[in-house]
C-alpha cells in the first residue's frame, strides 16, 4: 500500500523538484543579465523528467540496492541538477551575455505556473486519499 | 532545497545592483567636481559584475561585483580662464563622466534591480502554495 501511495504522488513530487530546480537555474540567468560574458543556460524538462522517472539512482552514486525480494525500490529523489545546456541567444550582445531577458522571465513565469499547477493537482490526490480514509 | 536558493541567487543580484547604483550616484554628484583629494579632477567609476558559485547552496550562481574600475578616457578640457584651476591656456581640467550614459546606466540598473525583486517574490509565492499542499 504504501508503495501505491509513493507512486500515486510520485510523479508529481518528481515534477515538482525539478520545476523547483528550473526555476533556480532561471533565476541564476535572471540575476547575471548585466554579466560580462555569461552564457545563459537551462535544461530540457521533459528530458529530465523522463530520465528521473526511469532511473533510479545507481549504487554507485549513493542509491540503495535491492538485496530482497521484499525491498521496494527507491526512485531517484536527491539527484543533482539535470545537464545544462547554454541557450542559443537570437541576437548577440556586445559584452558576450546570452541572456536574453524576455525570453528567461516568460519561462520563469511559465515554469512557476506549472510548478503551481503540479502542487494543485499533488493537492486534490491528497484529498482524494483523505476522503477515502475517513469514508 | 532549490527554490530557497533562489532568494540568495536574487539577493545577490540585488546586492549588486545597488552597488552599480551606488557608483552612478557619485558619478552624477561628482560630474562636475574639478578636484578630489588628489588635487585631479575626478574620474568616472564603472562595476564589473562577475557569476559566482554562493557558498552553502550546492553550486547555484549568483553575482557579485568583481572590482570598480576607473574611466581611464581623458578629462574633458573646458575653456574658462577665470577659473582658478585653469592652466596656462585658460583650460580647466573637468570629470570625464558622461551623463546620458550615466543615466541609461540608471534606468538599467534600476529594472535589474526590479526584475529580480519580482523573481524573488515568484519565488516565495511558490513556497507558500507548497506550504499549503495537504491542509
Amino acid at each position: 500500500m504504501v508503495g501505491r501511495l509513493d507512486e500515486d504522488l510520485g510523479f508529481h513530487e518528481t515534477a515538482l523538484r525539478l520545476r523547483a530546480q528550473r526555476q533556480q537555474v532561471l533565476a541564476t540567468n535572471i540575476a547575471n543579465a548585466d554579466t560580462p560574458n555569461y552564457k545563459a543556460r537551462d535544461f530540457d524538462f521533459a528530458q529530465a523528467m523522463q530520465s528521473a522517472l526511469s532511473a533510479a539512482e545507481p549504487v554507485s552514486q549513493g542509491g540503495m540496492a535491492l538485496t530482497h525480494p521484499a525491498h521496494l525500490p527507491v526512485e531517484a529523489t536527491n539527484a543533482g541538477l539535470p545537464e545544462l545546456k547554454p541557450r542559443s541567444p537570437k541576437q548577440n550582445n556586445l559584452d558576450g551575455n546570452t541572456v536574453e531577458m524576455d525570453v528567461e522571465r516568460s519561462a520563469f513565469t511559465e515554469n512557476a505556473l506549472r510548478y503551481e499547477v503540479s502542487a494543485t493537482l499533488i493537492h486534490s490526490q491528497i484529498k482524494d486519499l483523505l476522503s477515502v480514509l475517513q469514508g | 532545497m532549490s527554490l530557497l536558493n533562489v532568494f540568495q541567487i536574487a539577493g545577490s543580484a540585488m546586492t549588486a545592483q545597488s552597488q552599480r547604483l551606488n557608483v552612478v550616484a557619485s558619478n552624477l554628484a561628482n560630474a562636475e567636481s574639478s578636484t578630489g583629494p588628489d588635487g585631479q579632477a575626478y574620474r568616472a567609476k564603472q562595476v564589473q559584475f562577475m557569476a559566482a558559485p554562493l557558498p552553502g547552496t550546492g553550486g547555484a550562481t549568483g553575482v557579485k561585483v568583481d572590482k570598480v574600475i576607473e574611466d581611464q578616457t581623458s578629462p574633458r578640457m573646458v575653456y574658462n580662464p577665470s577659473h582658478p584651476q585653469a592652466d596656462a591656456k585658460g583650460y580647466v581640467a573637468m570629470p570625464n563622466v558622461n551623463v546620458v550614459d550615466e543615466m541609461v546606466n540608471m534606468l538599467s540598473a534600476s529594472r535589474s534591480y526590479q526584475t529580480n525583486v519580482d523573481t524573488m517574490n515568484a519565488a516565495k509565492s511558490m513556497l507558500l502554495k507548497t506550504l499549503t499542499l495537504g491542509q
